[in-house]
């Protein structure tokens, strides 16, 4: 219990990031040369670090699995990135951000935390329009905004639907140009396997270069993680096929605790599962939701078509039941409430598990208003909605071009059908407040961390988080570390502390080939994924943990009886990659289920069914558990809890409310 | 709801590595739903292949909703298959006929050397972007993001050029494997924006050189590049590269 | 300087040299059928022959000739490095390729297309200029060496080649494949040379479609009226 120090800076919660930042110990530019920084991973958070350090002037190595940095799944966000800017003079502040991000984590957040990245976030904006990236503008020449989930202040900037690959490449341009000067090493198709450490600090990484299938060793004298979420756990997710718990999982074997990792969003808006032979879930932004309005039929079992469902017999149950933020309920929130529908039997869609995502009313308002731009009095109908849906198309053009190619539906006719997906994780390796882990040296970032998002994240705040991370925290905080490093010279890769590591990922790999068995990765990844949807979902209860850590514990045993990976350890085997991210996925399910049944309350994304108020509401309870979750891995199949307290000092605890 | 009823015969291209020579092999699928992707089409056989012994064949493909760029069949004679602005994740089966047969091949290009069966290497567009595809700000020196207003048309052409993902069906499809389009979108996108004027020229010298180090062809503008883009991409970048190229050339005091 | 003499040697630097060269040869085309014309207007041949005469003895012409030959020649050794560079840039081609679906068969073959035109130029060239420039009309057959005014006899030269239905044929053919060539090849140089606007691009490729079509038609209309003895 002793080693968790969140090492959060005294003072006044407005000025501890800025007295923190005059205060740090620094690095002269002549040492900076000759330290050596791991990056692993090229998403935001990846990527803005690698530069950003590199821009500094330590020596970066940067792996990614993928074929270029430029692919990580950063890249698919859709909708946003918040920032308190307040250019549209709504009344936004830091303060407001930090609030809003607080309460939407349904309190279990570190303040000092999300304080510093509300302050961060206006940079972060600067930072991307600085480096090209094509933010979207107004007819005045200067950044637009909408609003997202949770709030009800306008500070979410955007490029169309794909604000996270613009974003993205912004930081993949950065690091491209140092990787041009030299300065960042890059490795792509390279996935980490072990964490090195020697001393009880993190030294390195033991690679696998995936083309050649050999091990790597690299040194660093410090490691940072930027390797994203875990939501693949469940198999059906909005990630990407490659998206992996593998470099966490091992470092929380070496050490590094994981944090609350039964925290996972479920997105409201993702297009509805068609078959079995799905591979993946594709999410519709939540931007969607500023004019879509969300509906089911108010007769159970109604088989009519929606649009011969007349208004006065349709549920617009967000907005019945939260008439102050309505469709723009937190995720958390207008997942659940989608699940209650149609778990009630009001679902729509052949599988029954589905609920509308309506246009209409707002595609007739819009054409109203162009309408009334061209001088167009008392529009008809039809007038109006041809107009409108021009600017509906404008808006939103690719996701529904997107939607209509999944489903073969035109959703510019007919309503979307949506259903909730597993699309991210707030849990993840436990960090200080300088993003460092359990592990001295071992640092981690973005998604892959636990840091900001407590509970449930807002909309538009991932991209904020994995960029305030890799630009504005970590190059300061690591600084800290490294200042006590100079000292060190580089170790050699031939130290026994290597070798050893090498060994055990060697072992795990050919283990993989030598097992033979009969079941392909993907028969065993689907059947945890379906555990986990079903126990560890969207609503869990203790009854349903207890059985799904048995059925994960055997499924286990299947899996490392009877898995079959093809080819050999030593050439191109993506099979043999995923045999060993399911193995992690495996032992990480059951961390979850642990964590949830540990977790006797409803909070977030985590909603234990025991735990709810008459209204059917999450119902936290903020004396037993206002506490972070970090397990520690025993490596005998066990974890133990280490609590960290989360005090809150500036905000007053209270019931999430969104009525 | 699971299965479907399509049977389809699939010409693939097998090559175990870098140096194998590589050839068509044929396959049978069956029961395939329409609403499958292409690629779940893909998992459904490799899945097959795994449990008759054979190995799987392997393909580049990460997020399966068309905006990494990771994907890369050359289907039917077309990149990305024949519906036009998708990539192939984003290809379903609703776009074939049951007994169709369907030829599958990687994207060939001497500087796209295949690694494994449908797997290319496509770093070379890495190291374009490395020379100079970029702003040089370093992290902490923007000034306001509201500083520098950026009339809506312009804002909106560079995002159309910055909405390239990099998946090379561009240079797959090119008869002379050029790789322009890339390179023009990333130079029109920086060269519409007035944060990336400083830089513009001798962007523009470093990217073409890079280009051209790494054995891609020559553009002829027959427009199969802009036809092919799954994310439509427009030959009035490769104009734009073209007209920075000569002012860079030969009205710029600036070398590249 | 530096700069400019490697601006040529890079690809877009390649293509400006073919986009140059080609429109260069186009106004060379327009001078050409314009002269071509006279032949409609005067069925003597004496216009003909007067405009073939200041071609062949004006000084400001004959020096445009050797720029002509050079942007000709330029043109040609251009394009086969760039087709076999492009070649060397697919070294295993396709299994199936459908190139149909994305662009148009006689934009992928401009290298096929100008060979052709090559070919016929050889014969086009020895038909006429070798005559009228090196050997002398005075050794050809058949032809008397002035006409009335004293110039050489070009126009009883050409009545006596397009004669021969092969030779008829074969600039008929060759005037097709110029037409093709000069479809993709019109616009395809305001292109590379960076030309390409919302507001005038339409035009230039509209103007392309047309002027390709109505040259190659008046060139080819030439040897078929003669054949035939329409007009003339």
């Amino acid at each position: 219990m002793s080693a968790i120090n969140s090492n959060i800076p005294e003072g006044d919660l407005t000025t501890k990031w800025t007295k923190y930042k005059s205060s740090v110990p620094l690095v002269n530019p002549s040492n900076k040369r000759s330290l050596e920084v791991i990056v692993v991973g090229s998403g935001l958070a990846g990527a803005s670090a690698a530069a950003t350090l590199a821009e500094m002037g330590y020596k970066v190595k940067c792996f990614c699995f993928q074929d270029s940095p430029r692919r990580a799944h950063s890249i698919a966000a859709q909708g946003g990135i918040n920032a308190a800017k307040n250019y549209q003079n709504d009344g936004d502040s830091t303060y407001r951000l930090f609030y809003d991000t607080i309460k939407g984590g349904d309190y279990r957040a570190r303040e000092a935390n999300v304080h510093r990245l509300a302050e961060v976030s206006a940079n972060i904006i600067d930072q991307c329009v600085a480096q090209g990236v094509p933010l979207a503008r107004e007819y005045g020449g200067l950044l637009d905004n909408r609003s997202f989930g949770g709030t009800q202040v306008q500070r979410t900037f955007y490029a169309a639907g794909q604000t996270g690959q613009q974003l993205l490449l912004g930081a993949y341009s950065a690091l491209e140009r140092q990787i041009g000067m030299g300065k960042v090493e890059m490795f792509t198709r390279h996935e980490m396997l072990e964490v090195v450490k020697i001393d009880g600090k993190a030294r390195g990484i033991i690679a696998r270069n995936l083309l050649t299938g050999e091990l790597e060793r690299h040194f660093g004298h410090a490691v940072v993680l930027g390797t994203g979420g875990y939501g693949n756990v469940f198999y059906l997710s909005t990630n990407a096929m490659g998206s992996n718990v593998t470099a966490a999982w091992k470092a929380n074997k070496q050490g590094a605790f994981f944090a609350n990792p039964c925290y996972t969003q479920i997105h409201p808006t993702c297009i509805p599962v068609s078959g079995d032979h799905q591979s993946k879930l594709t999410l519709m932004s939540e931007s969607l939701r500023n004019d879509g309005r969300i509906w089911v039929p108010k007769k159970k079992d109604d088989t009519r078509k929606a649009s011969d469902i007349p208004e006065g017999e349709r549920d617009y149950y967000l907005e019945r039941r939260y008439p102050a933020f309505g469709n723009l309920v937190p995720r958390d929130v207008a997942s659940r409430a989608a699940k209650e529908r149609c778990d009630a039997g009001y679902g729509v869609g052949a599988s029954k598990l589905a609920v509308y995502l309506d246009f209409k009313a707002n595609t007739e308002r819009y054409g109203r208003i162009e309408a009334s731009k061209a001088g167009i009095h008392n529009p008809d109908k039809e007038t109006c909605m041809r107009l409108g849906t021009a600017v509906v198309k404008e808006k939103y053009g690719n996701l529904f071009d997107m939607y209509a190619q999944i489903t073969g539906e035109n959703p510019y006719e007919t309503p979307m059908r949506i259903y909730p997906a597993v699309h991210y994780t707030m849990g993840g390796l436990w960090v200080d407040y300088n993003l460092m882990t359990s592990v001295p040296g071992l640092y981690c970032t973005g998604e892959a961390n636990f840091s900001d998002h407590g509970a449930n994240r807002l909309g538009a705040s991932a991209l904020m988080q994995g960029l305030a991370d890799g630009y504005f925290v970590l190059p300061y905080t690591i600084g800290a570390y490294l200042s006590k490093e100079i000292s060190v010279k580089a170790i050699p890769t031939d130290h026994p502390a290597f070798v050893e590591a090498e060994a055990r990922a060697k072992g795990i790999l050919d283990h993989f080939i030598n097992i033979k068995g009969t079941k392909s990765v993907d028969h065993f990844h689907k059947k945890l994924g379906l555990i986990m949807w079903e126990k560890c979902g969207m609503a869990r209860n203790a009854e349903g943990l207890k059985s799904a850590i048995a059925e994960i514990q055997q499924l286990k045993k299947d899996f490392w009886a009877d898995v079959r990976v093809p080819g050999s350890a030593d050439e191109y085997n993506p099979e043999l990659e995923k045999a060993g991210r399911v193995a992690d996925f495996i032992e990480l399910g059951e961390l979850m289920c642990i964590d949830a049944l540990n977790r006797n309350e409803s909070c977030g994304g985590h909603f234990r069914e025991e735990y709810q108020t008459e209204e059917g509401e999450a119902l936290r309870d903020d004396e037993n558990y206002a506490y972070v979750a970090a397990w520690e891995n025993k490596g005998d199949g066990t974890f133990e809890l280490h609590k960290e307290e989360l005090k809150f000092e500036n905000i007053k605890i209270a019931q999430r409310s969104y009525k | 709801m699971s299965t479907g009823n399509m049977n389809l015969t699939l010409k693939v291209w097998r090559q175990k590595n870098s140096k194998d020579s590589g050839k068509m092999v044929d396959y049978k699928v069956s029961e395939i739903s329409p609403d499958m992707s292409f690629l779940e089409m893909f998992d459904v056989l490799n899945e097959d292949l795994i449990t008759k012994g054979d190995d799987p064949i392997v393909f580049d493909h990460d997020c399966r909703e068309g905006i990494c760029g990771m994907c890369s069949m050359f289907i039917n004679g077309r990149p990305h298959g024949p519906k036009d602005a998708v990539t192939t994740c984003q290809l379903h089966m609703r776009s074939f006929k049951d007994g169709d047969t369907i030829v599958v091949e990687p994207w060939r290009a001497k500087a796209f050397p295949v690694i494994k069966d449908l797997t290319v290497d496509r770093s070379a567009f890495d190291r374009v972007i490395a020379a100079g595809g970029f702003i040089s700000v370093n992290t902490g020196n923007a000034q306001d993001a509201n500083a520098l207003p950026i009339p809506k048309a312009q804002a909106d052409a560079a995002f159309e050029a910055a909405a390239c993902i990099g998946c090379g069906a561009c240079v797959a499809t090119c008869k002379n494997a050029s790789a322009m389009l890339f390179v023009s979108a990333k130079i029109s996108q920086l060269a519409l924006l007035p944060q990336g004027q400083p830089e513009r020229y001798k962007r523009v010298q470093n990217m073409v050189a890079q280009m051209d180090a790494e054995g891609f062809g020559n553009c002829t503008n027959t427009g199969a590049c802009e036809a092919e883009c799954p994310k439509g991409i427009s030959l009035e970048n490769i104009a734009r590269m073209n007209r920075d190229f000569v002012t860079a050339k030969f009205v710029s005091e600036e070398e590249g | 300087m530096g700069s400019i003499a490697n601006a040529f040697s890079s690809s877009i630097g390649k293509k400006l040299i073919m986009g140059l060269t080609g429109l260069f040869l186009i106004s060379f085309l327009v001078v050409h059928c314009f002269l071509n014309a006279f032949v409609f207007f005067d069925k003597t041949g004496a216009l003909f022959n007067e405009g073939a005469h200041f071609m062949a003895t004006n000084w400001i012409i004959r020096a445009m000739e050797v720029v002509l030959m050079a942007g000709l020649l330029l043109h040609i050794v251009q394009g086969l490095r760039l087709t076999f560079q492009n070649q060397a840039a697919r070294p295993v081609k396709y299994a199936y390729n459908d190139g149909n679906a994305n662009s148009k068969w006689y934009s992928r073959s401009m290298g096929l297309l100008g060979t052709l035109l090559l070919m016929f130029l050889i014969v086009h060239l020895s038909d006429f200029w070798i005559v009228s420039r090196f050997t002398g009309i005075e050794h050809f057959n058949g032809s008397t060496p002035a006409d009335l005014n004293g110039h050489e006899d070009m126009f009883a030269v050409m009545k006596a080649k397009f004669s021969e239905p092969w030779r008829v044929g074969l600039y008929v053919l060759a005037m097709i494949s110029l037409a093709y060539h000069l479809l993709h090849g019109f616009a395809s140089a305001f292109q590379t040379m960076g030309w390409n606007h919302k507001k005038y691009t339409p035009i230039i490729k509209a103007t392309g479609v047309w002027f390709s079509i109505i040259i190659s038609l008046l060139f080819a209309a030439m040897p078929v009226a003669i054949y035939f003895g329409w007009g003339l």
